[in-house]
């Protein structure tokens, strides 16, 4: 490899192609696979060098918030999150197409087709064609490190905000990356228009106004785009659209000789041009996408016929799940030998709880202490103590989004279900359990909720936890007797007290907080790990 | 020069070491790679696959094409049976015997290994004892990459190399474990294939 070529995750080219295009505020909260984006970031000696700020946030909605306010300021800004993040966030960044950029700001959604690690498969095209901005989808991690630097670029000269949306083999596998010379960061200046941000209705009808006037301009800007690529095929019988990672599918099956003109995009609003040029040539268009359907459904929109388009509405290729070369093989016709069946003896291997982990004691404690009650009255939510639905535990009945729990265990106790239980992590609570906690202290509603407190954010990889050290002072501000805020620690030899503890606060005609705290044991031997080896360094 | 090699194992066994020795050996040769990972919910204790592609020309797909791939190199037997729809027929199974019983209802043992028997290519090392005997139980992982070792294109020294400058920063001693350790499974792999 050439020197300046660095083996990278997408997610980690995307990093660096913020440091080099200039960035100097990177936010995110983690998730799934969009985590290592700001992971490399705030462990890059270069972005400390160049006092870049790389943080976590507190939710998703923080997260864009944070960005809309520098690049407010006139700074770059880059924010980060998973698929459903967008949703937590989604106020916020419909409305800074509205606001407008200053600096520039791109938003990074890692969508999770096939549910690696997600609770659902959405993609969030569809959020960049609701806010009216363009889309950029690599398709791989040079064009990950490409289309970011030159996202900034593209926010600057239209003064709005971008979407990078990737998928996860993109964001999750690494490859040789060439970067670029490094551009100074921004100086701070704020917009000309001191009112731009103020999205009064007057002011708004003129921002909305502002932005729609530019979509003509958008599309051109698709239209030229390097990264939307039109590659001619000698055989017309057939006219692909490939977007993003799917082009590689394609080109894959095909080993960079293809037979059929393509039209790779991986830049949005979608090329009309383009589309409508490769439409007229063939017999059959066949669009490949990862994801849902969008650009799909967008083609019926400007084609006057689309009898000739085929893809996921027609059933060529499946709805549901990533692509894979096989699918694309299968899609186009092309020979597929897959290699021999797995025997009928394999089995699942399935998830589960690492040993010593906290929540295993406390899901044993939970159990006891309700098993005089009839089962299905526990609300639980997103985090590694999920795998309480799974046996043995089966302690759990719910998983929605993030504090779901909280509010549905109060409107559980509203309609008349006595004890109602939430459980939820300590980072999911700071996400967006908080709110839901006052709901239910306002209305002094009966539930029950434990707060498992280990000190960091566990499902993702460990990243540090806003909740940490603050919890009680959290839930006392939030109006909850403090006699009923009982600390637990999660361990076996403790297991009849903590029983006890719980079955007095479900019996509790209040809210009852219950915060079992004993630290993740994945953190913890980080944490010894770097201190044995600190002590090595030190001899 | 093309090789597409399914990386497969519990979470927590390692199989990210083995991609990086590997992969290293490769970006020194100026091979093109890509090495999908898998990160988040599968790590806990369930199944988790990496796809090592590397080649002389440009590689497109993140994911190795079902029916292509040259190898599947596993760190245990059942994990090994998971991805045989990915090996091409030619293809080679270099698999760690020793299981990762962590479920309730892992299959006989017997009945693995006769899966993996059925394949004429096949490797079945316990990397784990071996790794053992040497002092070493962490150096499993070299193990299995030395009974792959003949058939991952690369020569011998070649990954010695990229060993070596992999384990570097913790000093010679582990360099020299490891480095032994792939030695060993280099030599089982010889005599098994011969047997
Ligand atoms: C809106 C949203 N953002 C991010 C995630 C990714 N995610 C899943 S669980 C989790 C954190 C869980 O941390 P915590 O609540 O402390 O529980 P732990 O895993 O440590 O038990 C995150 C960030 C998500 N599923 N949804």
């Amino acid at each position: 490899m050439t020197p300046n070529k660095l083996l990278l995750l997408g997610d980690e080219a995307i990093a660096q192609a913020a440091i080099d295009a200039g960035v100097s505020g990177a936010y995110a909260y983690p998730g799934t696979p969009s985590s290592e984006i700001l992971e490399y970031l705030i462990d890059s000696k270069e972005a400390k060098q160049k006092g870049i700020i790389a943080q976590w946030t507190a939710n998703e909605k923080t997260a864009v918030e944070a960005a809309i306010g520098a690049s407010y300021v006139g700074k770059r800004t880059i924010v980060a999150m998973k698929h459903v993040g967008l949703n937590v966030a989604a106020d916020a960044f419909i409305n800074s197409a509205l606001t407008g950029a200053n600096g520039g700001m791109i938003v990074v959604t890692a969508d999770d087709p096939s549910m690696h690690s997600s609770q659902n498969e959405q993609d969030n095209r569809f959020y960049g064609d609701f806010a009216h901005i363009p889309i950029l989808e690599p398709s791989n991690q040079q064009e990950a490190y490409d289309m970011c630097f030159y996202g900034f670029q593209l926010s600057e000269k239209f003064h709005i905000p971008i979407l990078l949306r990737i998928t996860t083999r993109v964001a999750h596998s690494r490859a040789g990356v060439l970067h670029k010379d490094p551009l100074p960061q921004n100086q701070i200046s704020l917009p000309t228009d001191l009112k731009q941000y103020i999205l009064l209705p007057a002011l708004a009808r003129k921002r909305w106004s502002k932005l729609l006037s530019i979509q003509p301009a958008l599309i051109d800007e698709s239209e030229n785009s390097p990264f939307n690529k039109f590659i001619d095929g000698n055989d017309k019988s057939i006219g692909i659209i490939a977007s993003g990672i799917a082009f590689n599918y394609v080109m894959e099956n095909f080993q960079g000789a293809n037979p059929y003109p393509i039209l790779k995009i991986s830049q949005y609003p979608i090329p009309e041009k383009l589309i409508k040029k490769l439409y007229n040539e063939v017999d059959r268009l066949i669009v490949i996408e990862e994801g849902y359907p969008f650009i799909e459904k967008m083609l019926t929109s400007f084609l006057c016929d689309n009898l000739k388009v085929e893809g996921k509405l027609t059933g060529l290729l499946p709805r549901e799940g990533e692509l894979n070369p096989n699918i694309v093989a299968q899609a186009l016709g092309l020979p597929n030998i897959e290699g021999k069946d797995v025997p009928s003896i394999v089995v699942a291997r399935p998830p589960s709880f690492c040993p010593g982990c906290s929540h295993i004691d406390s899901y044993n404690a939970l159990n006891e202490a309700l098993k005089d009650y009839s089962k299905g009255r526990v609300f639980s939510d997103i985090g590694c103590y999920t795998l309480g639905a799974t046996p043995p535990f089966e302690a759990i009945n719910s998983c929605v989004d993030m504090g779901a729990s909280i509010s549905m265990a109060k409107a559980a106790s509203d309609m008349g279900l006595r004890p109602a239980v939430a459980v939820i992590g300590d980072s999911t609570f700071t996400h967006s359990g908080m709110t839901g906690l006052l709901d239910a202290v306002v209305y002094n509603a009966p539930i029950t909720v434990i707060i498992l407190d280990n000190s960091t954010t566990g499902m993702t990889g460990g990243q540090p936890s806003h909740a940490n050290q603050r919890l009680v002072s959290i839930c006392t501000g939030l109006g909850v007797n403090p006699e009923h805020i009982r600390i637990i620690k999660p361990l076996k030899n403790r297991h009849q007290e903590n029983v006890q503890v719980i079955k007095e606060e479900l019996a509790y005609e209040g809210v009852s907080v219950i915060i079992p705290t004993r630290e993740c044991v994945q953190t913890l031997n980080r944490r010894m790990r770097a201190k044995f080896k600190e002590k090595g360094e030190n001899k | 020069m093309k090789k597409d090699i399914i990386l497969a194992g519990v979470g927590g066994q390692g199989i990210l070491s083995i991609a990086a020795t590997i992969g290293l050996a490769a970006i020194k040769k100026n091979l093109n790679i890509k090495q999908a990972e898998v990160h988040g919910m599968s790590q806990r204790g369930g199944e988790v696959v990496s796809h090592l592609r590397i080649s002389d020309s440009q590689i497109f797909s993140d994911l190795i094409t079902k029916g292509q791939a040259d190898m599947i190199l596993s760190l245990e037997p059942l994990e090994t049976l998971r991805y045989l729809p990915y090996l091409h027929e030619s293809g080679w199974i270099i698999s760690n015997s020793e299981p990762y019983t962590n479920i309730p209802n892992y299959p006989d043992l017997e009945l693995v290994y006769n899966e993996i028997r059925k394949y004429k290519n096949h490797v079945l090392i316990n990397a784990d004892e071996i790794a053992k005997k040497l002092n070493a139980p962490l150096s499993a992982n070299m193990v299995l990459i030395g009974a792959a070792a003949h058939y991952l294109g690369f020569e011998p020294q070649e990954i010695e190399d990229a060993i070596r400058e992999q384990f570097s920063k913790k000093g010679e001693d582990i360099v020299n474990v490891n480095i032994q350790a792939f030695r060993e499974g280099l030599a089982f792999a010889k005599e098994y294939i011969k047997a």
